[in-house]
């Protein structure tokens, strides 16, 4: 199972900034492994995130965003206590909902 | 060990020439050599700030903190009984005053040495075991160093505080000094031959002088690190152990004396310096 | 769900054009994230040059160069693996923010859709394996508008 995200997220004058770290190896499916056969694509493809049940960011990755990704915005709204959620998908299926708590 | 061979012309000054003959290159396609070289170093500095503010060792650290708390090995047992230097679960600030003397083994250790020592007579691993995944692969990370990265985690903010207090932990520190200054491999190559002095890069790469106080506190305050370019958090055995391989010495086993000697020496000359820990690095 | 419904989502999907039907959806915050999580653009990510990428994202022709779309990244890498790129568009309206490296095998990096209230300012890291250019796309108003910038990929010391 995939490992959790760390999300932080902190509201000041109004607007929540949120800091997201992904778990995830981020194979490019180009690298070639020590017997020389090619380590197949394996990347998070959407990342969506939500606050108050409304979709506040919606991503797609390709395999080149970085491995261990990091994703920063910011969204009007959200007060302190309040929760962010963070949902990913990767191209085998797998995936990984977390939350993280506004400060 | 063999005396120290001194005076001859080495491969590896030259190729540290060759690398500095390129930088130079590439600084001259943007202006005069020195400006742009300072631009260059200007937005290297740019890089690392950027990278700071969202450091993957965080997961890294998220997985040790879960790793120590949870009753694992034979005795199914967690660490929190594991005395890092400051009494049994003490964790905070242990970080920045290791290595150092434990009477309990009888020798100087360093955390990852430590806390291979706790899994074994706390957890009842053996040590083939608990040092089999020393280090992190691709799609394979190590619980040790997850381990070390939230216990480094836990000195961040504090000062490296790494004293003599004992006869064998000033044992180190002088094993440590000569390791730091000995010229050895089919090299004739070392740590101070690049760490020795003042004012050396590699490409684009400062290089401190960690013979210094000023230099080693810069060096050792941003460990464990998270390394960019390996995807994972490289810990002091990690860092010095692929030193010596760099450097064509024999490859040691982990984990080392001859490492924790030279981290014992590199951290007392270190003290004073604030940890920022983990820290992230290329 | 099977992969013959995925891709058939997909198909109706593009057929509707520019970021799909449920992106809109999702946009308008009338979806869960587990109901939006099967719209990634293949035809934009797997293409290789950064003309098809444009058009598969709809943004065929040239998309007008923009002092409102600032990429702010070093102009030096010291590892290719990570690299930090900031996007901000100060366009109204701004509702798709996408990372281009020109060099890279496939062109697009990242996506992104912004609801409103969602400010136009993205941070994330990618690959890059050569030193390229690289691209920030914004749609704004329905219109793309396009910033540049040259990013070096140096190859560093041993990693102090």
């Amino acid at each position: 199972m995939a490992d959790p995200m760390k999300i932080r997220a902190a509201n000041k004058d109004g607007v929540t900034e949120v800091k997201i770290l992904m778990s995830h190896e981020m194979e490019t499916g180009q690298r070639k492994d020590a017997s020389g056969a090619i380590v197949p694509a394996h990347f998070i493809s959407e990342v969506t995130a939500t606050w108050n049940g409304k979709v506040v960011l919606q991503g797609e990755f390709g395999p080149a965003v970085s491995k261990n990704p990091y994703l920063a915005f910011k969204f009007k709204g959200g007060a302190k206590g309040e929760k962010v959620t963070v949902s990913w998908v990767d191209n085998k299926g797998d995936k990984r909902t977390d939350e993280g708590t506004i400060a | 060990m063999r005396k120290q061979r001194r005076g001859t012309p080495h491969a590896a000054a030259k190729r540290m020439a060759g690398s500095l003959a390129a930088l130079a290159a590439l600084a001259t396609l943007t202006g005069t050599p020195a400006l742009a070289q300072d631009k260059s170093m200007d937005e290297i500095a740019k890089y690392r700030e950027m990278l700071a503010d969202g450091n993957p060792a965080e997961l890294i650290e998220m997985r040790g903190e879960e790793l120590w708390k949870t009753p694992r090995g034979p005795k199914n047992v967690s660490l929190e009984q594991c005395d890092l230097g400051l009494g049994p679960g003490k964790v905070e600030g242990a970080y920045a005053q290791l290595p150092r003397y434990f009477a309990d083994a009888g020798k100087v250790m360093d955390v990852e040495a430590r806390l291979v020592y706790c899994m074994q007579t706390q957890q009842g691993f053996s040590f083939a075991e608990a040092t089999k995944n020393w280090y992190s692969k691709p799609g394979k990370e190590s619980d040790l160093v997850a381990l070390v990265t939230w216990v480094g985690a836990q000195s961040n903010g504090q000062k490296i505080n790494v004293p003599v207090k004992h006869p064998k932990e000033a044992e180190m520190v002088k094993m440590g000094e000569y390791i730091f200054h000995r010229r050895s491999g089919p090299q004739d190559f070392g740590c101070s031959v690049c760490h020795g002095q003042d004012g050396v890069r590699i490409r684009l790469q400062d290089l401190d002088n960690l013979s210094q106080s000023k230099g080693a506190q810069k060096a050792m305050r941003t460990w464990p690190a998270y390394r960019v370019s390996q995807g994972t958090v490289w810990t002091m055995q990690r860092r010095l152990i692929d030193c010596m391989r760099q450097a064509r010495w024999p490859e040691q086993k982990f984990p080392s004396d001859a490492v924790i000697a030279l981290e014992m020496y590199l951290q007392n000359k270190a003290a004073g310096g604030v940890l920022e820990s983990p820290g992230i690095k290329r | 769900m099977s992969m013959n419904e995925i891709n058939a989502r997909r198909d109706a999907m593009k057929k509707m054009g520019g970021m799909g039907f449920l992106g809109l959806l999702a946009a308008a915050g009338m979806i869960t994230p587990q109901m939006a999580l099967a719209a990634w653009n293949k035809g934009a990510f797997e293409a290789k040059t950064l003309a098809d990428t444009l058009k598969a994202l709809g943004a065929a022709g040239t998309p007008v160069e923009s002092k409102d779309v600032v990429l702010n990244a070093p102009d030096i890498a010291e590892n290719g693996a990570v690299v930090p790129v900031t996007v901000t568009s100060n366009l109204p309206h701004s509702q798709q923010v996408a990372i281009l490296v020109e060099k890279n095998p496939n062109a697009l990096a990242a996506q992104f859709m912004i609801p409103e209230g969602t400010e136009a300012t993205i941070t994330t890291r990618v690959k890059m394996g050569q030193t390229s250019d690289v691209f920030a796309l914004v749609k704004s108003d329905g219109k793309f508008y396009i910033a540049k910038k040259e990013i070096k990929v140096t190859l560093g010391g041993c990693g102090g």
